[in-house]
């Protein structure tokens, strides 16, 4: 945001890989306003330092997903991140690729096979209000009688769930927690072929209930609930076929 | 025969919607964007599928275009949309609005007060009367995907952070290809094609340049602020000639209030202006009171691509239009489409196709009407061949 008030000098470390060179990190020492994103800076980065800058972007308020990046090694979502809250005047803002995808270049990093797997388990990006299975942290969202209304998901499919998951990092075959979430959402109930999916080896055992995907997810989805009561789903339609 | 090849500059509405129509009629499509699919505008867009309501009054052009492009399938929240009037001026204006409507076949129904505030119970409680229409909300980036997507399952070719430097002309000053530095390894090479269609949108006037020619394009950003709450499920508008800070979307968890407009110099980078971020609480509070009780969760910014000089941003007409540079500039080769709206994405990349189609002697049908978009995802899933 532009704004008459003192503007702060910082600098941002950013991370950068072209090709098949070794990566390494530049430096720009940029004057920003403290009530900035900090995707607003990286994009100054791009307009008026270097044009060789790559990296994720499109709506600029939280509903796409594609800003997603480590922020002193945390992720964010970068376009609703105030740089004030992340560094003081004079400091140093780290920026990194998400974690656990493969790197195209620079920020960008390659997310076909989470798109794959959201894909498999049907993960809707449009819900009737009435259908919506609401998580432990979040309010009903309808506003008014909401019976007949659609909506946008709350998964943004930012994958930042993925790269905060200590499990994902040691294991790229675990399907993740927005993945196993999409699952939760679909309802085993509604589509019972997502049972052998989601009940494998690479699938919800593997979750150790870190939470970190639910202290990283920008939009209150709450995947690690979702995981134990996907858990839930699952014993009961195992406990439901020993007595069949 | 090998298939004609047209290259689109820009992966933004105008230019995947014109890859999907093109390779649908069976050309060789390749798309070009400096950044990733809808970087620029279109990304950033306040996601109004339009009724036309907004324009029935006084730009009846592209209210018809609006109405009759309401269809679009996909990621949308389909909940329809009202004009809501606050005050006196707002029901003055009621009466223009039902003609404009009429005259642009919009359909409208009238509610009361109470019926009104039944729908949306944090609505202004002084609402006067309301009018529904058929109204959504879309997302962009997939929205943009999902032709992307589509496009790319019939053959075309992604080439993005991938910049066009320059265009490549003929000895007869034709355009004949484009000059491109990928972003991703540095690399620098040349693309050819039959056509090269210039969907740049804001931007379009810097690629012309490149051939040495102007077009009449008025970039006209505007500031929109999303707040933490799902406030509403019809897009609510107010019921008055288009202003600023007079729509509120809802958008997943959040309602997004929009736009102002004003002009500004340096496309690549738009600052979000401080006042602007302020009116549109102002604004917005007229419309649903409680928006002051949530917190703001971003603020930013998008530009338009309006045509045509003269008069103010706001009284610039919203309609489309294609250049075929061989008529109005002499110089074969190079096609531009600019102007219109998200909701008019489909209208106007048949538009385009058809000039492309036109310049190569070509008769193909447009099917852009009838087929399916698929999967956004897809786009991810599918190859990028060359
Ligand atoms: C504030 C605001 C609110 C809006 N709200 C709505 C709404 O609610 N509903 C609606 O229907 N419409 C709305 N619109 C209109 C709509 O967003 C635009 O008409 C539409 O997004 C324009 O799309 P485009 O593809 O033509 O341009 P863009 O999306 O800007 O695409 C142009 C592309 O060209 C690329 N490019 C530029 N230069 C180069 C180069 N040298 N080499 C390679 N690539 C290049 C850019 O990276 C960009 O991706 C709004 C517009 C604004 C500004
Ligand atoms: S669950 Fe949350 S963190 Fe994970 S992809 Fe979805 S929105 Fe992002
Ligand atoms: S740019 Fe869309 S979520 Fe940040």
């Amino acid at each position: 945001m532009s704004t008459t008030k003192t503007k702060w000098t910082v600098n941002l470390k950013v991370y950068r890989k072209k090709g098949q060179k070794a990566p390494y990190y530049d430096q720009f020492t940029m004057e920003v306003d403290p009530d900035e994103y900090v995707l607003d800076a990286i994009e100054r980065i791009w307009a008026f330092h270097d044009r060789s800058l790559t990296f994720r972007h499109a709506c600029h308020h939280s509903t796409c997903g594609a800003c997603g990046m480590l922020v002193n090694g945390v992720e964010k979502l970068t376009c609703i991140t105030y740089i004030r809250d992340v560094v003081e005047d004079g400091g140093t803002i780290v920026i990194d690729p998400l974690r656990n995808f493969p790197i195209i270049s620079d920020l960008v990093v390659d997310m076909s096979l989470f798109f794959d797997r959201m894909e498999m388990v049907g993960q809707r990006q449009v819900i009737p209000i009435a259908e919506e299975i609401v998580g432990s942290s979040q309010k009903a969202q309808s506003a008014g009688n909401g019976k007949e209304y659609l909506r946008l998901s709350d998964c943004i499919e930012c994958g930042m769930c993925i790269s905060a998951c200590p499990i994902a990092a040691t294991n790229p075959d675990y399907l993740g927690p927005a993945v196993l979430a999409g699952a939760q959402q679909s309802g085993l109930d509604k589509k019972p072929e997502l049972l052998q999916i989601v009940d494998q080896e690479n699938g919800l055992w593997r979750c150790h209930s870190a939470y970190e995907c639910t202290a990283v997810c920008p939009s209150n989805v709450d995947p690690a609930w979702r995981i134990m009561d996907l858990r839930r789903q699952v014993t009961s339609q195992r406990f439901k076929r020993l007595f069949r | 025969m090998s298939k004609p090849k047209v290259i689109i500059i820009g992966a933004g509405f105008t230019g995947v919607a014109t890859a999907h129509d093109l390779a649908l009629r069976g050309f060789d499509v390749t798309v070009v964007d400096r950044g990733p699919i809808a970087n620029g505008t279109s990304g950033r867009t306040h996601g109004l599928l339009h009724s036309g309501g907004r324009y029935a009054v006084n730009d009846k052009e592209s209210a018809i275009e609006c109405i009759e492009e309401n269809t679009i399938p996909g990621v949308i929240e389909p909940n329809g949309g009202l004009f809501v009037a606050i005050n006196e001026s707002d029901m003055a204006y009621g009466e223009d609005f039902i003609e404009g409507c009429e005259a642009c076949h919009i359909p409208i129904e009238e509610l009361k007060p109470q019926q009104a505030l039944k729908l949306e119970p944090n609505l202004n409680p002084n609402v006067l009367v309301a009018f529904r229409v058929p109204d959504g909300t879309f997302d962009p980036l997939r929205l943009a995907m999902s032709f992307a997507a589509t496009a790319k399952s019939n053959g075309a070719k992604f080439k993005l952070f991938t910049e066009v430097t320059g265009l490549i002309l003929n000895g007869q000053g034709n355009v004949t290809g484009i000059k491109v530095w990928d972003r991703t390894n540095d690399e620098r090479y040349e693309l050819y094609g039959d056509v090269v269609v210039n969907a740049t949108g804001a931007w379009v006037g810097e690629i012309t340049a490149m051939a040495g020619v102007d077009v009449p394009i008025r970039p006209t950003p505007g500031v929109m602020v999303a707040f933490d709450q799902r406030l509403t499920n019809h897009a609510i508008n107010r019921l008055n000639k288009p202003g600023d800070g007079d729509i509120v979307l809802p958008q997943r968890q959040m309602v997004v209030v929009g736009t102002t407009s004003f002009e500004v110099q340096d496309l690549d980078y738009v600052p979000v202006i401080e006042d602007h971020v302020k009116l549109m609480l102002e604004r917005g509070a007229e419309l649903l009171p409680t928006i002051r009780n949530t917190n703001m969760r971003g603020a930013y910014m998008a530009t338009r691509p309006l045509l045509g000089s003269g008069g103010s941003g706001r009284s610039i007409s919203r309609t489309f239009k294609c250049f075929d540079h061989k008529e109005t500039h002499g110089i074969d080769g190079l096609v531009t489409i600019t102007g219109g709206k998200a909701t008019t994405l489909r209208a106007m990349a048949e538009k385009t196709a058809d000039v492309v189609c036109e310049k190569l002697n070509i008769s193909a049908a447009c099917t852009t009407k009838e087929v399916p978009l698929i999967s956004y995802r897809e786009f991810y899933r599918l190859p990028n061949d060359d």
